[in-house]
């Protein structure tokens, strides 16, 4: 196992370093930023000044190096716009995402596992139909359109919870959190709903095929020819068995749901780190550009790891294969 | 012998695989339905400055008076505006059907773009094998482990704005999904007789390939190429709602959803609303069809 | 238990009369039990044999009531003990399941649940049945794994169903059906996964506690060689029909329908070593809308038209029934 999770460390690291690499030349070698961040009227001196001070003088490789050396230090530059180390202003926006995300994730399993369960257990009803029905519209409605739907109705028109921001917060170990207040739960609903839409259709769908295989399985069939009762088979028997691809894929799917809160976030004006890179973009602020995708693959390889020993904890086949 | 058989066997008509398809598919009343609203929503675009009331490029034929009018208005113009106008005074239902143009453009266009390059790189990836093989997978494996929305938010900061620049941002990301089923049906492929019977008579690679590997990959690939074509016409209305897609002299379905957003919290619902049904529609009635098409060409389902 | 007016001891523990099971598919009606009737003493061990697709497994399922849509059971009496099985209601069925009728399946490597212990999959069936602790439901299924031969229990007990082989995965599943002492197991062709070794290990296993619990055995199978060193009677099926049924030694010494002859003949024997091994011309035929008559007349040596009347399924000789009008009779009364 220790063997196990050292080589899957070793391989991490350098996804990271391929991938910050990627990054920065994808970032730094297109468009230029002092045009955006001088004003034209300033002249050719103020401009080499600003230009040396943002060290975008250097050759591409030495610029590389030197925020390779940062970046180890922790230090992912200053943002031209807000003149804050970027990794700063990105960590002050995380827990807001990480809020967002965590509570579509809850959304989705509380609300796709019964109701895959069910559409599983009972196929041709016409209450499964109409789930899965509702699960197709889960992966076609485009986020962002259903988050104004949500406004619209919710906010607008029924008027039962707030349109936007993040509401009343409470401070834990040095960040603030919404879901401890209900202003703040009022002002997640939507957002987190929202975000969860897609997830919903994806663990419905997971589960219901895993239902549906797992019911023709002959341990199933001997299960309940051992008499056991219908929960005990749904339950415990089918049960434990779908949850090892749903969590694996809900797990991974954990990554996507933080990039895509940024147009959650975008709509529903939610301060968090998906928000901020969408107006970085906007204005080009490279350092918190690159300090975004810095974070978001360091966060995508360490979930990578954790839904691999989870997968292991559940599955004791894989589990055994590791050791050996 | 079993021609005595008792059981008399009522005699099929000859069942081409291509009519077996067909049969399979119309099972479906669903599927059938999403096929016709697609094939109507297609034919909109296509014919949309015939038939859409106003142009609504054409500057000339907007009146700024006319701007977030309620739908069923009868406008300046003479003409009733069904779906409202937004705040330029551009008629939204003459506005839907030039953004459906641009959004079903991007869409196919950018699948297409993205088939032929993913499938040619899985199709070499399978026939190669070996480095070559590794290398275009690495790539894919980074590419589908990193989300498309943000990898098409990079490349549009970089490109800027553009209906060219979103198509190749949408390739970018969709690449990736063509290689991996392409080559994984022709790994699959490669190993049956039919191929080394090929090999053995030393067809050329080319041949091989084109007249033997690629159509056995096909039905997959339509399956693939179905859904990425709703899924990339989603992310260009996203990405273009977000500010980074098309620019406002051609607006998409999901400029359109943008530029009504702001004026939504103060009740003018239908700027925003109306393209948003439009491209509901339309992505719904292509996953319709894309989700029949799977269940019939998926031969693990087949029983 | 639960079940009211158990016949008296002496009667037969199950019987099956004219039992049907259609699956109503897309296609058609596929008529996979179709008039199907036998009987199996206490103690006694029935051989249900047939090829692949005969309807034996749905016959094995319909008894326990384990058919799923688009299955039916749509005629037909399942006695068990003299009280019909049709007449309880499923929380009735589910007591007797894994209780007083068990089930082995035919592979083992599938039957076990892979993310479940082997405790797990066996206290829960002690449990189902039995108000014991859970102590005591462990030590019942330990004892049950020492019963059919599986060293170190303990150990076992507490491994995951991939760390055992075929042979010892079926021991389990043995193990878990005997665990509250049925009066009658459904044993779904389970040595056929299994090497010829572990097969005469589990055979004579199974003989053993027949013996010892006076427990009636179903043994579904297709190897009539099994049959013929297992069973006391047996029933032959074709086409979701039995053929032939009596005494294992008569039907097999001098079978009465032509397909059970042919079937004897295709097995490969010592005594006519060299001599052309027999073989049945032909294919079965697909149970969808099957047409009435003989199913096995395309295939028959002795067809004639009066075989595409459907043929009583008739008390040739004593204790010997036959689905054919024109049964071996002579060679089995020379016999």
């Amino acid at each position: 196992m220790t063997v196990f999770l050292l080589r899957r460390l070793l391989q991490a690291g350098g996804v990271v370093l391929v991938m910050s690499l990627l990054v920065f030349v994808g970032v730094f070698a297109i468009g230029d930023p002092v045009e955006i961040l001088i004003s034209p009227e300033a002249d050719q001196i103020e401009r080499e000044r600003a230009v040396k001070a943002l060290g975008l003088d250097l050759p591409l490789w030495q610029q590389y190096l030197v925020f390779l050396g940062k970046a180890l230090q922790g230090d992912l530059g200053r943002s031209f716009v807000f003149n804050e180390p970027a990794l700063q202003l990105i960590l002050q926006r995380m827990p807001a995402t990480l809020e967002l995300a965590l509570g579509a994730t809850l959304a989705a399993l509380v609300i796709g596992l019964p109701l895959g369960l069910y559409a599983g257990l009972r196929p041709h009803s016409p209450v499964s139909r109409g789930i899965m029905a509702t699960s197709i519209l889960g992966f076609s409605l485009p986020t962002f359109w259903v988050g104004l739907m949500l406004i619209m109705v919710f906010a607008v028109q029924l008027g039962w919870l707030p349109s936007t921001g993040r509401g009343e917060t409470v401070e834990i170990l040095g960040t603030r959190w919404s879901f401890l207040t209900r202003d703040g739960l009022a002002h997640m609903a939507m957002p987190a709903l929202n975000l969860a839409l897609f997830k919903i259709s994806l663990v419905i769908r997971l589960t219901r095929a895993g239902v549906r295989e797992t019911m023709l399985m002959d341990y199933v069939k001997f299960a309940r020819a051992k008499g056991l009762s219908p929960s005990r088979v749904t339950f415990v028997h089918v049960f434990k068995n779908i949850l090892i691809p749903v969590v694996t894929v809900v797990g991974l799917e954990f990554g996507g749901t933080i990039a895509f809160s940024v147009v959650t976030e975008s709509v529903f004006a939610w301060p968090g780190m998906g928000k901020l890179i969408i107006d970085s973009i906007n204005v080009l602020d490279r350092p918190v550009m690159v300090a975004y995708l810095m974070i978001i693959v360091l966060l995508f390889i360490t979930i990578n790891l954790l839904v691999d020993i989870t997968y292991s904890v559940l599955d004791p086949r894989v589990r055994l294969e590791g050791k050996s | 012998m079993s021609t005595t058989t008792a059981a008399p066997v009522v005699a099929p008509r000859v069942e081409t695989p291509f009519r077996r398809f067909v049969s399979e598919f119309a099972e479906s009343r669903l599927a059938l339905f999403g096929l016709l609203v697609f094939g109507a929503i297609a034919l909109i675009a296509i014919l949309a400055p015939f038939i859409a009331p106003q142009n609504p490029y054409d500057l000339a034929q907007l009146d700024i008076m006319d701007g977030r009018m309620e739908p069923g208005t009868v406008g300046g113009a003479g003409f009733t505006y069904w779906l409202g106008t937004d705040d330029q005074g551009r008629d939204m239902l003459s506005g839907i059907m030039y953004g459906l143009r641009i959004s079903l453009l991007v869409g196919a266009g950018s699948a297409i773009i993205a088939c032929i390059v993913g499938a040619s790189l899985g199709m070499i990836a399978a026939y190669a094998g070996g480095r070559t093989d590794g290398a275009i997978m690495r790539l894919v494996d980074l590419q589908l482990s990193f989300p498309a929305i943000l990898a098409a938010l990079m490349i549009l900061a970089f490109l800027g704005k553009g209906i060219l620049n979103v198509v190749i941002a949408l390739v970018v990301v969709e690449w990736a999904y063509y290689a991996r089923t392409v080559r994984g049906s022709a790994l699959v492929e490669r190993r049956r007789e039919y191929i080394e019977a090929a090999q053995c008579l030393a067809l050329p690679t080319r041949r091989i390939i084109f007249r033997h590997l690629l159509p056995n990959c096909l039905p997959p690939l339509i399956v693939v190429a179905t859904m990425q074509i709703a899924r990339a016409i989603a992310l260009e209305a996203t990405l273009s709602f977000l500010g980074l897609g098309v620019p406002i002299t051609e607006p998409s379905l999901g400029l359109l959803i943008a530029n009504g957003y702001e004026y939504m919290l103060s009740g003018k619902y239908w700027i925003s609303f109306y393209p948003g049904i439009a491209l509901l529609v339309t992505i719904v009635s292509i996953n319709l069809v894309g989700d029949q098409l799977r269940d019939v060409l998926n031969p693990r389902l087949k029983k | 238990m639960s079940l009211p007016a158990v016949a008296a001891p002496g009667g037969p523990t199950l019987e099956v009369r004219n039992l049907r099971t259609h699956f109503f598919t897309r296609a058609g009606v596929v008529k996979a039990v179709d008039d199907v009737s036998f009987t199996v003493e206490r103690g006694k061990v029935m051989g249900l044999v047939g090829e692949s697709g005969s309807g034996k497994t749905v016959t094995g399922f319909s008894i326990i009531g384990l058919v799923d849509p688009p299955g039916r059971i749509t005629g037909g009496q399942v006695l068990f003990q003299g009280t019909d099985l049709a007449s309880l209601s499923e929380a009735e069925m589910r007591n007797l399941r894994g209780n007083r009728i068990a089930m082995i399946f035919q592979d083992p490597m599938m039957t076990l649940n892979p993310v479940l212990r082997i405790d797990t999959q066996m206290i829960e069936t002690v449990q189902a049945h039995a108000r014991v602790s859970r102590e005591e439901a462990r030590q019942r299924a330990r004892d049950a794994l020492g019963q059919v031969g599986i060293p170190s229990p303990d150990e076992r007990l507490r491994a995951y169903p991939h760390q055992f082989s075929g042979g010892m995965r079926q021991r389990v599943a043995i193990a878990i059906a005997l665990l509250h002492k049925p009066e009658l197991i459904i044993a779904d062709e389970p040595t056929t996964a299994l090497d010829v070794t572990i097969q005469g290990q589990i055979l004579a296993e199974a003989q053993k506690l027949c013996a010892q619990f006076g427990t009636a055995l179903i043994w579904i199978t297709h190897d009539l060689s099994v049959v013929a060193g297992l069973a006391d009677d047996i029933a032959v099926m074709y086409a979701g029909k039995v053929v032939e049924s009596g005494e294992v030694g008569a039907v097999l010494d001098a079978p009465l329908h032509p397909y059970t002859a042919g079937l004897i003949g295709s097995v490969p024997s010592r005594n006519r070593r060299g001599a052309p091994l027999s073989q049945i011309p032909g294919m079965t035929p697909s149970l969808l809308n099957l047409p009435a008559g003989c199913a096995f007349r395309a295939r028959c040596p002795r067809a004639e038209s009066r075989c595409a009347e459907p043929p009583p399924f008739a008390e040739y000789l004593p204790g010997r029934h036959a689905r054919c009008i024109h049964p071996y009779i002579e060679e089995a009364v020379r016999a």
